[in-house]
């Protein structure tokens, strides 16, 4: 389980995050939404340890761990992976020795066997195939030259092999044609299970369709203004933020 | 502490080859001057025109300066204050294990050579069909204490053996190639390595011969105050095949220490030399205190048609470093190579490049160069495309990439293009970038932990130039990287 209470961040004097309170029970798929710098992705990079952007107050606890004192690394060896809004291109390092480079650290962190390169292709070309994604993704550089929508597929990818406890998708929709919207959406069903939750961050009810969430929040100026069931995501489509925004106000 | 403070703040973690060993020496007094060569030479047992070459090259060098057109700066270094001549008093040669200086087989162990390297290094002639085979010469200060494998090559008729004996068994061959790529005066450190060279390898490889294994040598400065002034020629006959390896460390010393090394190598007709360098030397400490200051002359002769002289170098060590490799493609469609990896940390200074002289028809070249600074470094790449009027048709491809880590180092490209034929064509291409923040949190986030993620950055970052090196080499070549920037990662 996830809890954020009272969470106040800046990125250097200016704060983003205004206090924050949200919990996501074990299981449950949460969607975030909100207009543009709102501090939607700020809470993603906040919740994954990214080093520029200071926690000035709050807490944050998840399976009972102080995630707030963990390096990044060792948030993610707890099981959070975060689907970066614009994932980043890493110049001459092959996608399927990250992947497994990176799949082994958090195996390691586990106390688990590491898996040989044989081993991991294997895997990685099971799922590869799931995702309806070349194989030639894996001997590609990661994310250079990848399409935007590449780029999406290939954090589902990592998702899929990572198998985080708590994934943060931050827009990973967005710029998505519809097949691929779906192959997203598979990617998180896929992991669904009574100790997976997720949060979704999106603009589009069309991912929610496929996702169906428990809950949805409406992030604005740093604060959840407003949560509600899934029916909320499609007011919010039909009628834009701006009602939302007034009644906060 | 955001990743890049933390950086900056860190230093560098230890030396892991910074040992000294305690063996007893037959050192010279300090100082250079007539005497000191002609007792170099007597040492060596050398004949009477090998002390002549030596004693004309210290006249030129007398008259020379240093250069200072190199990105590097470093106090005066008084030449009068080296020893020119160390050596381990056992004479090297021994039959068995216990005659070798157990001092200098703990040096091995420490230097990493494997065990079965180690015995072989120590004088016993190993199984020729064990493999992998890589025959060795160890040279220790001023001497060449084993060489491996030297029967084995032998029955193919390839000679491999310390310079210091071609001189004294093969004088007809060193007579005609010695000095013949890089001539006594072509620059100061050049002049003076022809002076006072004390071994270093020599190699021949007949026509039409393969070299069956890798030659590889190590060098080692061991003793205070010594300079090391290797000294290697290898020649390829027609259709001759090579791949030789060098590797170099230092024990961990306040003081700075000379290293000038010249290297000659020459191809004939459709011949192939492959030279790679692991250089490590001791590249001072933290706040950029003693280190080797290398100042080394390599260059090749493509002298044959279709001829192909391939230089990769990994060069993580040495406070200084002055180094350009170079190719004279002479031959009509020879080809030259250079791949180049150069890590500075702290207070290192690199300047390092090649020169491909195209002279012959159609020949070709290309350059991979990729710089890493970190620390308060600063790395240079001077490269030298030079196409003469004879060479139509010549190609050359440079590639130029520079990677920093932190804001306080330095990367600067500095290329120089002549071309005097108008059907050449030179292509140069650069860039500088930076390990980002968002790479490193990108890495962190899947798990992988700072150290890991600069490896892996870095390694993306040389991938061209490692592929190029034998393949035991490369494994070596990542995790020297890595311990080369253990300190600049927080
Ligand atoms: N590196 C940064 N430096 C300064 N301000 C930033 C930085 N990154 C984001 N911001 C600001 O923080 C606010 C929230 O941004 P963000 O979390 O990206 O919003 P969202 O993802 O909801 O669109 C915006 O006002 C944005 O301009
Ligand atoms: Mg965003």
């Amino acid at each position: 389980m996830l809890e954020i209470r009272g969470l106040t961040a800046s990125i250097g004097e200016k704060p983003i995050l205004k206090g924050i309170d949200l919990v996501v029970p074990d299981g449950e798929v949460h969607a975030i939404m909100g207009p543009n710098g709102s501090g939607k992705s700020t809470l993603g990079y906040v919740l994954s340890g990214r080093d520029d952007y200071t926690v000035t107050g709050g807490s944050v606890t998840f399976n009972g761990i102080d995630l707030l004192d963990l390096e990044p690394e060792a948030r993610a060896a707890a099981g959070v992976f975060l689907a970066f809004q614009a994932p980043i291109e890493l110049p001459g390092v092959n996608n399927a020795n990250f992947l497994r480079t990176a799949l082994n650290a958090i195996r390691r962190a586990h106390g688990e066997s590491e898996l040989d390169a044989i081993q991991f292709l294997k895997l990685a070309r099971a799922e590869t195939k799931r995702l309806a994604m070349p194989d030639d993704m894996l001997k590609r550089n990661v994310n250079v030259g990848f399409s935007g929508g590449e780029k999406k597929r290939n954090e589902v990818l990592q998702m899929a092999l990572l198998r985080p406890k708590l994934a943060i998708l931050d827009e990973t929709d967005s710029g998505l044609d519809i097949d691929a919207l779906k192959i997203v959406a598979d990617g998180v069903n896929a992991l669904r299970s009574p100790t997976f939750s997720a949060l979704v961050v999106t603009h589009h009810q069309r991912l929610l369709d496929h996702l169906v969430p428990n809950r949805v929040h409406v992030l604005a100026h740093g604060r959840i203004i407003r949560s509600g069931g899934p029916e909320l995501a499609k007011e919010l489509e039909k009628s834009g933020y701006a009602d939302v925004l007034a009644a906060a106000a | 502490m955001s990743a890049t403070a933390e950086i900056l703040d860190s230093v560098q973690s230890g030396y892991k080859w910074g040992f000294e060993t305690d063996i007893e020496m037959d050192l010279a007094p300090k100082g250079l001057n007539e005497d000191i060569i002609r007792l170099i030479s007597s040492r060596k047992d050398e004949p009477a025109w090998m002390l002549e070459y030596r004693l004309k090259a210290f006249t030129a060098w007398k008259q020379m300066a240093e250069p200072e057109w190199a990105r590097v700066q470093h106090p005066p270094i008084d030449y009068q204050d080296l020893h020119y001549y160390a050596a381990p008093k056992k004479k090297a040669g021994p039959k068995s294990l216990d005659e070798v200086d157990p001092e200098l087989l703990k040096m091995y162990e420490k230097l990493g050579i494997p065990l079965k390297e180690r015995a072989i290094l120590a004088g016993v002639e190993p199984d020729p069909n064990e493999r992998p085979q890589i025959a060795v010469d160890a040279v220790f200060d001023s001497v060449s204490v084993a060489t491996t494998f030297r029967e084995t090559l032998s029955k193919v008729g390839v000679i491999f053996c310390p310079i210091s004996e071609a001189v004294r068994d093969h004088p007809d061959l060193v007579k005609q190639y010695l000095g013949s790529v890089v001539p006594v005066a072509d620059n100061y450190f050049s002049a003076l390595n022809a002076a006072v060279f004390t071994d270093g390898s020599f190699v021949y490889i007949p026509k039409g011969v393969r070299c069956p294994m890798e030659l590889s040598t190590y060098f080692r400065i061991n003793a205070r105050n010594t300079g090391q002034f290797e000294r290697t020629l290898i020649i390829a006959e027609a259709g001759a095949h090579v791949s030789y390896l060098e590797g170099c460390t230092a024990p961990q010393r306040d003081e700075n220490q000379l290293h000038a090394a010249v290297v000659e190598l020459i191809a004939m007709d459709d011949a192939t030399i492959k030279y790679s360098t692991v250089q490590n030397w001791y590249p001072g400490d933290a706040d950029g205190k003693g280190g080797i200051y290398n100042f080394v002359t390599k260059r090749g002769a493509c002298r044959g048609a279709r001829s192909k002289i391939s230089w990769t170098q990994v060069e993580t060590g040495s406070a200084i470093t002055w180094k350009y490799p170079s190719c004279v493609l002479i031959g009509e469609d020879s080809v030259g190579e250079f791949y180049s990896v150069a890590v500075t940390t702290n207070h290192q200074q690199a300047d390092t490049g090649t020169k491909m002289i195209h002279i012959g028809k159609g020949s070709r070249s290309t350059i991979v160069s990729k710089g890493i600074s970190a620390g308060r470094s600063n790395n240079t790449y001077r490269g030298l495309v030079r196409i003469l009027p004879s060479a139509a048709g010549a190609r050359n491809h440079t590639q130029c990439d520079s990677l920093l880590i932190g804001d306080e180092c330095g990367a600067h490209t500095v290329p120089y293009i002549e071309s005097r034929n108008p059907s050449a064509k030179v292509e140069h291409e650069a860039t500088t970038s930076k390990i980002a923040e968002d790479q490193l949190f990108y890495c962190r986030q899947r798990g992988l932990s700072e150290e890991d993620a600069v490896n892996l950055i870095v390694n993306g970052f040389c991938k061209e130039v490692l592929k190029e090196l034998p393949m035991e080499f490369a494994v070596e070549a990542q995790k020297l990287l890595a311990v080369s920037l253990e300190g600049s990662v927080g």
